[in-house]
C-alpha cells in the first residue's frame, strides 16, 4: 500500500506567559517529535487524554497550525511550510471534520451553501451542477436532500455532524482528519455517526486520522492506533495488538480505566490506578514524560527519553515495555 | 424507616413561549442510605431536572413541580425556600459536571468549603478552615494546608472536582446528588473520582444519586438504575437486571449501540435510528415508538396509549414501561439482543 501521509519529528511549541518584564516567555510543548505514517485508505486512531497534543497534531497535519519543527509529507510532497495559496489545491485531498457540530457550521448559511462552498473555493464545478452534487452528498450522509435550503439550527446535533461530514466529503478527499467527531453526541446517535463514517471509509477508500479520547470508539473505527501522552507518541500498533497486548504502561493503564457496561466485568479486570494528573506541558518531566505517574519508573527513565522502537508487533517508546 | 429518599409522582413542567415542556412526568423512585441510584438517559430525558427538583432548586423559577419528594419523611416540594435551605448542604448536597463553573473564581477553594461548613455549624473561622483542610486531605488533594489558599483556576480539572466533592461532603450530608460528575474528566482521572465516591460512601454511608449518560460509569458505581426517556422512567431495577437482562427496546438499543472494548470490533454497531424527541411535541403513546424496531409486534397500542411502568414478573423489583408482552420480550431479548451484547 502506498503511503499517503508521512509525519517526521513533528513539533509544535506555543508561546506561553511571559515571566516578568524582561523574563523569558514560557513555551508550551504541545507536540514534541511525533512521527508516523498512514497508508492510503487506512484509518488510524489517535488517542490520549486532554492536553496530550492529539488535536494539535490533527491541526498541524491539515496545516491549520504552523509546525515549529519536523516534516509533513502528503502523497510524497513536502507540505510542512507551504503558503495558504500553495495549500489550496492540496486541501481538496485533505479535509477535516470538527468536534463541535454547533460551532463548525456557519449559522447564517444554508446547508446547501455550507456543503457547496468547497466547490467554490476549489474552483471546481461538479458535473451536473453544484446543487445536484450537494443533494447527492446529503443523501450519502443520510440526510434528506430536500433540506438543502435549511439552516443549521433546524438540525439536531447528530444531523449537524452529518452536514460536517458531507462538507468534508464534497471534494472527494483522500485523507480526512476527524477531531473527536462523535464525542459531543448522545450515545444512541454516536453509533449512527460511527457506522456512517465507517461505511464511507470503505466505499470511498478514504484514509482517516481519527482523533478521540474514547478508546472503545477508536477500537470500532481504526485499523491502527497511536497513543499520545503529553506531546509524545508513546505507542503505535495495529488495533488488535494494541487492545489485547498493550506494551506501554500508559496504554495499559488507559485501557484498564475505561468503565465497562457490564456489572460482571467490574471486579474481573485488572485495575491500574494512575495517581495524580497529567504534568504541565510548559515544564514536562525530564526523560520519559510519563515517569512521574508510572509504577515501573527507574533512574534511566528520568535521564534518557525513550525512543519509539519496535517491540513484538508494536512500536513503543518505553525503557521497560510490558510483555 | 429504610428509605432515606422517596420520590412519588414527581412531575416538572415548564411553560415556555413555544408551549408546555413536560420535562419530568410522574417519576417515582426510592433510595436507601449507603446505596447508589444511577439515573441514566440522553440529553433532554429529564435526569438533571429531576435532580434539581430534589434539591428544591426549581423554587422561584417558572417550573411547576408537583408530586412528593420525601427526604427523611419531609416533603421538600411542600417546604418554603428557607426550610429547604436548611436541608441543603446538611441533609443533601449536589456536585455538578462543570467544576470550574460551579466554584466561585474570586474566592479561594478553602474559603468556599469553609463557608459551606459555617452555614450549618456554629464554628469559628479557624475551625472552619481546619475542616476545609481536613476535607481536602480526605478527597486526596496533595499538600492540603497549602492548596487550601489556592483559587479554583490554580487547580486541575480533576482536583476541582475533588474540591467540589469536599465542599459537598463537608457537613456529612445523607444524600449526595452527582450530576455527570466525571463527564468532563479524562478516563484515568474519572477512575480516581469514581473510586473516591465509592470510598466516601462506604465511610459515611451516604446515599448517592448518580446522573450520567455513561452506562459504563453506572455499571461500576450504582446499585439500582433508573432509565429515563423523554421525561419518563422506562425501566427501573438493579444494575444486574437492567444491564444484563434489559427489558425495554430503548435499553436494548443503548446496550447494543455502545462501542465496547470486548467482542468483535468489525461488527457493525446496532444504532438506534432517529433522534430523541423534542419535549414540546412528544410522540403520542409510547414516546419511543417512532424509533422502536418492535412496534409491529404490538400494533396500534404503541402510538395510541402510554404503557404503564409494570413489574417484569409478579412481585419483581424490575419495572418496565413497554407494550410488548412478557413472552415476546423474552424471545426478542434471547434471540436478537443477547447475541449482540
Amino acid at each position: 500500500m502506498s503511503t499517503i501521509l508521512k509525519v517526521e519529528g513533528l513539533t509544535k511549541h506555543f508561546p506561553g506567559n511571559k515571566n516578568g518584564l524582561f523574563g523569558k516567555r514560557d513555551v508550551v510543548q504541545a507536540v514534541d517529535g511525533v512521527s508516523f505514517e498512514i497508508a492510503a485508505g487506512e484509518a488510524v486512531g489517535l488517542v490520549g487524554e486532554s492536553g496530550c497534543g492529539k488535536s494539535t497534531t490533527g491541526r498541524l497535519i491539515t496545516r491549520l497550525l504552523e509546525p515549529t519543527a519536523g516534516k509533513i509529507e502528503f502523497e510524497g510532497q513536502d507540505i510542512t511550510h507551504l503558503s495558504n495559496a500553495q495549500m489550496r489545491p492540496i486541501r481538496s485531498d485533505l479535509q477535516m471534520i470538527f468536534q463541535d457540530p454547533y460551532a463548525s457550521l456557519n449559522p447564517r448559511h444554508t446547508v446547501g451553501t455550507i456543503v457547496g462552498t468547497p466547490f467554490k473555493i476549489a474552483g471546481k464545478e461538479p458535473a451536473g451542477g453544484t446543487k445536484k452534487r450537494v443533494q447527492e452528498l446529503l443523501e450519502i450522509v443520510g440526510l434528506n436532500p430536500e433540506h438543502y435550503n435549511r439552516y443549521p439550527h433546524e438540525f439536531s446535533g447528530g444531523q449537524r455532524q452529518r452536514i460536517g461530514i458531507a462538507r468534508a466529503l464534497a471534494l472527494r478527499p483522500k485523507l480526512i482528519v476527524a477531531d473527536e467527531p462523535v464525542s459531543a453526541l448522545d450515545v444512541s446517535i454516536q453509533a449512527q455517526v460511527i457506522n456512517l463514517m465507517k461505511d464511507l471509509q470503505k466505499e470511498f477508500g478514504l484514509a482517516f486520522v481519527f482523533i478521540a479520547h474514547d478508546l472503545a470508539v477508536v477500537r470500532h473505527f481504526a485499523q491502527r492506533v497511536a497513543v499520545m501522552y503529553l506531546g509524545n507518541l508513546v505507542e503505535i500498533a495495529d488495533r488488535d495488538t494494541l487492545y489485547t497486548n498493550p506494551k506501554h504502561p500508559y496504554t495499559k493503564a488507559l485501557l484498564s480505566a475505561v468503565p465497562e457496561a457490564d456489572p460482571d466485568a467490574v471486579g474481573a479486570r485488572e485495575r491500574i490506578r494512575l495517581t495524580g494528573d497529567v504534568p504541565n506541558p510548559i515544564n514536562p518531566p525530564s526523560g520519559c514524560r510519563f515517569r512521574t505517574r508510572c509504577w515501573k519508573a527507574q533512574e534511566v527513565c528520568a535521564t534518557t527519553p525513550p525512543q519509539l522502537l519496535q517491540v513484538g508487533k508494536s512500536n513503543v517508546a518505553c525503557h521497560f515495555p510490558e510483555n | 424507616m429504610s428509605n432515606f429518599l422517596e420520590v412519588k409522582d414527581l412531575s416538572v413542567r415548564f411553560n415556555t413561549e413555544d408551549g408546555v415542556v413536560q420535562a419530568v412526568d410522574k417519576l417515582s423512585f426510592s433510595l436507601e442510605k449507603g446505596k447508589t441510584l444511577g439515573i441514566v438517559g440522553e440529553s433532554g430525558s429529564g435526569k438533571s431536572v429531576t435532580s434539581l427538583a430534589i434539591m428544591g432548586l426549581h423554587k422561584g423559577s417558572r417550573a411547576e413541580v408537583t408530586g412528593q419528594i420525601l427526604v427523611e419523611g419531609q416533603d421538600v416540594n411542600a417546604m418554603s425556600e428557607a426550610q429547604v435551605r436548611k436541608l441543603r448542604g446538611k441533609s443533601m448536597a449536589m456536585i455538578f459536571q462543570d467544576a470550574l463553573a460551579a466554584l466561585h473564581p474570586y474566592y479561594t477553594v478553602g474559603n468556599q468549603i469553609a463557608e459551606a461548613y459555617q452555614v450549618h455549624n456554629k464554628v469559628s473561622k479557624n475551625e472552619a478552615k481546619k475542616r476545609a483542610i481536613e476535607m481536602l486531605d480526605r478527597v486526596g488533594i496533595p499538600e492540603p494546608q497549602k492548596r487550601v489558599n489556592d483559587y479554583p483556576h490554580q487547580f486541575s480539572g480533576g482536583m476541582r472536582q475533588r474540591a467540589m466533592i469536599a465542599m459537598a461532603l463537608s457537613c456529612n450530608p445523607s444524600l449526595l446528588i452527582a450530576d455527570e460528575p466525571t463527564t468532563a474528566l479524562d478516563v484515568t482521572v474519572q477512575a480516581q473520582i469514581l473510586e473516591l465516591l465509592r470510598d466516601l460512601q462506604k465511610e459515611f454511608g451516604t446515599a448517592i444519586i448518580l446522573i450520567t449518560h455513561d452506562l459504563g460509569v453506572v455499571a461500576e458505581t450504582a446499585d439500582d438504575i433508573l432509565l429515563m426517556y423523554a421525561g419518563k422512567a422506562i425501566e427501573y431495577g438493579t444494575v444486574r437486571d437492567v444491564l444484563q437482562k434489559p427489558q425495554h427496546p430503548y435499553g436494548w438499543g443503548l446496550l447494543t449501540s455502545i462501542p465496547r472494548l470486548t467482542g468483535d470490533p468489525d461488527k457493525k454497531l446496532l444504532a438506534i435510528p432517529g433522534a430523541p424527541p423534542s419535549l414540546i411535541s412528544v410522540p403520542s403513546g409510547c414516546a419511543f415508538n417512532p424509533r422502536c424496531t418492535y412496534v409491529s409486534q404490538v400494533g396500534a397500542a404503541c402510538s395510541s396509549s402510554i404503557p404503564d411502568l409494570l413489574p417484569v414478573s409478579a412481585g419483581a423489583h424490575h419495572l418496565v414501561r413497554c407494550h410488548l408482552d412478557v413472552k415476546t420480550r423474552e424471545d426478542i431479548f434471547k434471540n436478537q439482543v443477547a447475541p449482540n451484547l
